[in-house]
């Protein structure tokens, strides 16, 4: 955890850092980047932008995208950071918090590791500080007994520290971070101490906002952020992109066969999912009702892979209807009183009409009987 | 100094060329509804001080100028032109508060100055869509064609009108292409936020005349199509005007108009060939009047709307002193507070410098709208776009309704009511009167939609009431005309210019904001009555839509009769009701696949309740079934599967069980063996009483006729007794007011056989049986002289002769 961790380079790692992955084009982006730039920041706020948004250098360095979602995202993000407020990245599983929140950290701060992850039992000290109990039985308490949380170091340091999953944190943990954002210090009491964060010193954190069984933040502490709600896919083109990207990567680490005709499946199951999520049929032209869970793109990867692995090992190895239907139904009907309702009606009233999908709406009759 | 000519400044001249008499030129081109160019021209009237203001749009509107100064005026307003004989062919000329040529027009009327409009008459404008539509070449929609301001949106019948029109917004395309999304905007960023400061307030104009003269040159070159010819035309009309304007006012001219038109106002081109093209164009009579407008309809792209989307931002940014993006974020934490969230003055002043930021970040001097807004969502609404769609609709589009003078001219939608009224002989009379209408008859027909259409707008000229006849082609109404319906009609003129179009817009919108189901379906059937097929289709839509939104299953029962019984009105009066049967074969679908889980875990007024909504639905079924829409299958037998499923589920109360078997067996679906096989089963010991007393209710209760089956029927009323006598003694006290209430309806007579069947026994009942005479609980045999007796009386009923063939008669009886 402390700054003398094991350096890995960057070939032998499973997943590099995102400042190690795009070190060259964050180099270039620092040696021409002649805007001015907030207090210990490694690029200017445009220059941020465009390392997340991708583009050409003058030189001719090209800048990948990092994030292809809309531009108004990757604006108010690198701008609340340039104005000193504390950053929330909201939206659905899939959605690319966590990736952007990285490279944010990483082009800001050059550094994305100072993260705190989130979880039901994430204890105070890993916001704030601990306590090395050897030191501190051996010297008394001092500064050098003391085990600093990653935010501590970013305040001291003026970095970006990053919370990921914020709302599993226990509510009475999320408060602490009260005090770190608004007074921008944490107090010592047992020393009698207090760490004051230097310019430079900024909070990205992400949180899953549908999901179940969640610590609501407290709007004390929602008022110390400017909140930027990632959506989902635009196009139901791009979100089949996705997840047949996502299902083929999956796939070939279980060493599933992969599927070349199941696209259609694929596509079929997206439709579903954006459909019941938008409340309206793709054609724009009939309302249907919207069940109670989230059909997050990450849901619809796992219902595909889920069809996968039931055609690889009990069917013929092509993805057919009946492969999804009970992953689709179990995806859709997570509440079994109101879902089931909204899910034969979605059936009944534009499944069961729909050209070419009858295949698959007597498959989720039978799942759903 | 390009924007001015002022007489020998110069080498450069009028428009006139050299050796044309008269003032001093300025050209002030504009952005329609731009805020920005409407302060430029109020600063360059102040500096150039005119002797006459001329302003793009229909003469026939000069004697309407006054009024614009009248206090009772209030933009936004709009000219409205409209052909006298023919009401619905009309143009609307909207101006807010913002609109350059309003500020010039009030500017003029300020200072005593004359105002002139010099576009091409409306006379003309107004006949070319006649003609366009004689010849099938136009591409507009309705007769009410959109008519934006000036060039470009004024004309609804420019083919292919895309968002990146040259001619419609060419500041939008100059923006686009400088990379802004927001003309406005742009033309702050660019225009007035650069040049020597203060000092020239015409620099702007000049600005943009350069960049119009330009654009222009690469546009000119290929296209030939109507609308460009008619620009031709249109501006040819208006360099005659500003000659002639020239000629009149030695003090100078200023000339407000769309800033594509400026390079054309400044060319020269000889008189003879400017008249030439005027001359002989198609022309109508043409009225004109000011009416009211909102800020929505300004918004909307279609209809009668301008095609801004923020009116509300743009009436912010003309109205503010300074500092407009700290006022606006006030406001907008002013509304948001009023709807219960909690903003703080922090959260303001984060937002503002969020807005800062992101406006430095996107390289724009100053903070604009969607960069407020993008502040607005990320700091004051938690990232979410619900509260955001709030401020959208209340702020950036805005509530604002204009109001007109009494004094202006009556709207067309008085004269056509008039006409109307004419035709149908139907007379405004103050005294009250009933009248008796025909709906086989023409006329009668015309008057009842009329008076329906009416309703719709408000306009509460005559009410239904019950008519004495029972059949469905009768309608009564009382009549009577009170002097302040006129308001209410003039009021109604916003919705259009005709009564059709005015009730079709106006049902529209009312299926837009109406709050539940019932609303919209009322309105369905209003629809209808009225007889206005192009408002059904969205109305239909909004009904199809609020269906599929309602979780209520007897929000959606309580709909489908309803529905049901318009489709039947609908084929009375010959009307296309194919939608109709659409949507409710999809209501009808919507109630069968909620209705089995809405019945469960119910109490005992919300299953009666229920009860009820199963019986409608099923005779609404019934009667749609005749006409199954397609892609629906057989409702019918889908619904008796519901009814089979409802029957069958302990969960459902027992009332509604009862009912639903019941059905089935009215309908010839369950044999009665089995249907007192079912009730066995639910009398059975096993049955709590009071869940057996309801499915009895639910089964022979009410006034379904059910007294008769159990007469008819032996089994049921042995399965009832048994049931009944085998009733614990402190469970009979609970049973009992329901048992009172199933069969105290009963008719006496049915009421007095179940009696009687009851004493006399199951033994004796028994034998009834084995005898197979006729109806139990009666006598063993049938009494032929009782029975005889009847006859002359029923002979008599039915007139018929007293003819010897007696026996069909007697089988009646049987």
């Amino acid at each position: 955890m402390s700054a003398g961790a094991v350096q890995t380079s960057g070939t032998e790692v499973l997943r590099p850092h995102a400042e190690h992955a795009f070190a060259a084009e964050l180099a270039a982006l620092a040696a021409q980047d002649d805007r001015p730039r907030p207090d210990r920041w490694r690029l200017s706020p445009w220059a941020v932008a465009l390392y997340l948004r991708g583009g050409t250098l003058p030189d001719g360095t090209v800048i990948t995208p990092k994030y292809v979602g809309p531009r108004r995202v990757v604006e108010v993000a690198v701008s609340t950071l340039a104005t000193d407020r504390a950053l929330l990245l909201l939206g659905l599983p899939g959605t690319a918090k966590t990736w952007v929140s990285e490279h944010l950290a990483a082009a800001v701060s050059g550094d994305s590791t100072l993260l705190v992850q989130g979880t039901a039992g994430t204890p105070e000290e890993a916001i704030r500080y601990g306590w090395n109990y050897a030191r501190l039985l051996a010297h008394g308490p001092d500064r050098d007994a003391l085990v600093p949380s990653p935010v501590m170091r970013a305040m001291a340091e003026g970095m970006t520290a990053r919370v990921e999953e914020l709302t599993r944190i226990p509510a009475d943990v999320q408060d602490t971070l009260i005090t770190i954002l608004s007074e921008k210090t944490l107090p010592i009491p047992e020393l009698g101490q207090e760490v004051q964060a230097v310019r430079g010193f900024n909070l990205i954190a992400t949180a899953n906002d549908r999901d179940r069984g969640v610590n609501e933040l407290s709007s004390a502490l929602r008022r110390r952020f400017n909140t930027v709600v990632l959506p989902l896919p635009e196009s139901a083109e791009a979100e089949v992109d996705i997840v047949t990207r996502r299902v083929d990567q999956i796939g070939r680490s279980l060493d599933l066969p992969s599927a070349p005709d199941g696209t259609d499946e694929i596509r079929r199951v997206v439709t579903v999912f954006r459909e019941l999520r938008d409340g309206m049929t793709s054609d724009g032209r009939t309302k249907v009702k919207s069940p109670s869970g989230t059909l997050s793109t990450a849901e619809a990867i796992s219902v595909v892979t889920g069809g996968l692995a039931l055609s690889a090992h009990f069917g013929d190895g092509v993805l057919r209807p009946g492969d999804v239907a009970a992953g689709v139904l179990g995806a859709v009907v997570r509440d079994p009183g109101t879902d089931r309702v909204v899910w034969q009606e979605y059936l009944e009233t534009v499944v069961r009409e729909r050209d070419g999908w009858q295949d698959f709406y007597r498959a989720c009759r039978e799942v759903s009987v | 100094m390009a924007g001015t000519d002022r007489a020998g400044s110069g080498g450069s001249g009028g428009p006139g060329g050299t050796g044309e008499p008269g003032g001093w030129l300025s050209l002030l081109g504009v952005r329609h509804h731009g805020p920005g160019s409407a302060r430029a021209v109020r600063a360059a009237l102040e500096a150039a001080r005119p002797g006459v203001v001329l302003v793009e749009g229909p003469p026939e509107a000069d004697a309407l100028i006054p009024l614009a100064a009248d206090e009772d005026m209030r933009p936004p307003v709009a000219l409205l032109a409209h052909a006298v004989d023919e009401p619905g062919r009309s143009a609307f000329w909207p101006l807010a508060e913002f609109s350059p040529e309003w500020v010039a027009v009030r500017w003029a009327l300020e200072h005593g100055v004359p105002a002139r409009f010099i576009d091409l008459p409306a006379a003309h404008t107004l006949a070319w869509r006649v003609a366009d539509e004689e010849t099938g070449e136009t591409t507009g929609e309705a007769d009410e064609e959109v008519t934006g301001q000036g060039d470009g949106r004024e004309e609804g019948d420019v083919p292919g009108a895309a968002s990146l029109d040259v001619r419609g917004d060419p500041l939008a395309v100059l923006a686009a292409a400088a990379g802004h999304d927001d003309p406005e905007r742009w033309w702050e960023d660019v225009i007035e936020h650069r040049g020597p400061g203060e000092g020239d307030v015409f620099a702007p104009f000049t600005a943009l005349e350069e960049a119009m003269t330009a654009l222009r040159e690469t546009e000119e070159g290929g296209e030939g199509d109507t609308a460009h010819d008619r620009d031709l035309v249109r501006e040819a009309y208006m360099r005659l005007q500003v000659r002639a304007a020239r000629r009149e006012f030695a003090e100078g001219v200023a000339v407000v108009c769309g800033a594509w038109h400026v390079p054309a106002l400044r060319r020269r081109a000889a008189v003879a060939a400017d008249r030439a093209l005027v001359k002989g164009l198609p022309r109508t009579k043409v009225d004109m009047t000011w009416v009211p407008w909102t800020h929505r309809r300004l918004s909307r792209a279609g209809g009668y709307g301008a095609g801004i989307e923020s009116p509300g931002w743009y009436g912010h940014l003309f109205a503010a002193v300074d500092r407009p993006v700290e006022r606006w974020l006030t406001r907008v934490a002013g509304l948001l507070r009023e709807e219960g969230r909690t903003v703080s003055p922090a959260h303001v002043i984060e937002a503002a410098r969020l807005a800062g930021a992101l406006a430095a970040i996107r390289g724009r001097p100053l903070a604009g709208l969607s960069e407020t807004t993008d502040a607005v969502r990320a700091v004051l609404c938690d990232g979410s776009d619900v509260p955001l769609a709030l401020v959208h609709d209340r702020l950036v589009v805005g509530d604002v309704l204009g109001e007109v003078p009494a004094g202006a001219p009556a709207v067309p939608l008085q004269r056509d009511l008039t006409r109307i009224q004419r035709r149908l002989r139907l007379r405004p009379e103050a005294a009250e009167r009933e009248l008796e209408l025909d709906l086989r008859k023409e006329t009668d027909t015309g008057r009842s939609r009329l008076l329906h259409r009416l309703r719709l707008l408000g306009v509460g000229w005559g009410e239904p009431t019950a008519s004495r006849s029972t059949g469905t082609f009768r309608e009564t109404w009382r009549l009577r005309w009170e002097p302040e319906l006129s308001v209410r009609v003039a009021e109604a003129g916003v919705w259009g210019t005709t009564v059709l179009a005015a009730a079709t817009a106006r049902a529209e919108a009312d299926a837009v904001t109406a709050r539940g189901l019932a609303e919209v379906t009322a309105l369905a059937e209003r629809c209808l009555l009225a007889e206005l097929p192009e408002a059904l289709t969205p109305v239909m839509r909004i009904l199809a839509d609020r269906a599929a939104l309602d979780t209520d299953v007897g929000h959606l029962a309580e709909a489908l009769p309803a529905l049901v019984r318009s489709l039947r009105y609908g084929d009375v009066r010959g009307t296309d009701t194919g939608a109709l049967a659409e949507v409710a074969a999809g209501l009808a679908e919507r109630v069968f696949v909620g209705l089995p889980a809405a019945c469960a875990a119910l109490d005992a007024d919300a299953a009666e309740e229920m009860r009820r909504h199963v019986d409608s639905v099923h005779t609404a079924v019934g009667l749609l079934g005749d006409a199954p829409a397609p892609g629906h299958g057989d409702l019918r037998s889908r619904w008796r599967a519901v009814l089979r499923t409802l029957s069958a589920r302990d969960a459902v109360p027992g009332i509604v069980r009862g009912r639903a078997v019941r059905l089935l067996l009215d309908d010839g679906e369950l044999a009665p063996d089995e249907a007192a096989r079912i009730m066995g089963l639910v009398l059975s010991p096993g049955t709590a009483p009071a869940d057996a007393a309801a499915w009895i209710e639910g089964f022979v209760g009410g006034g379904s006729g059910g007294g008769m089956l159990l007469l008819h029927d032996e089994r049921l009323l042995t399965l009832i007794d048994a049931w009944l006598t085998g009733v614990p003694a402190d469970a009979f006290t609970d049973v009992l007011p329901l048992l009172r209430r199933t069969f105290s309806a009963y008719e006496p007579g049915v009421r007095r056989s179940v009696g009687e069947l009851v004493r006399r026994g199951p033994e004796a009942r028994g034998s009834v049986t084995t005898a197979g005479s006729g109806i139990p609980g009666f006598a063993a045999g049938l009494d032929t002289a009782r029975a005889d007796a009847v006859l002359p009386v029923i002979r008599l009923l039915l007139g018929r002769d007293p003819a010897p063939d007696d026996n069909d008669l007697v089988g009646v009886g049987t």
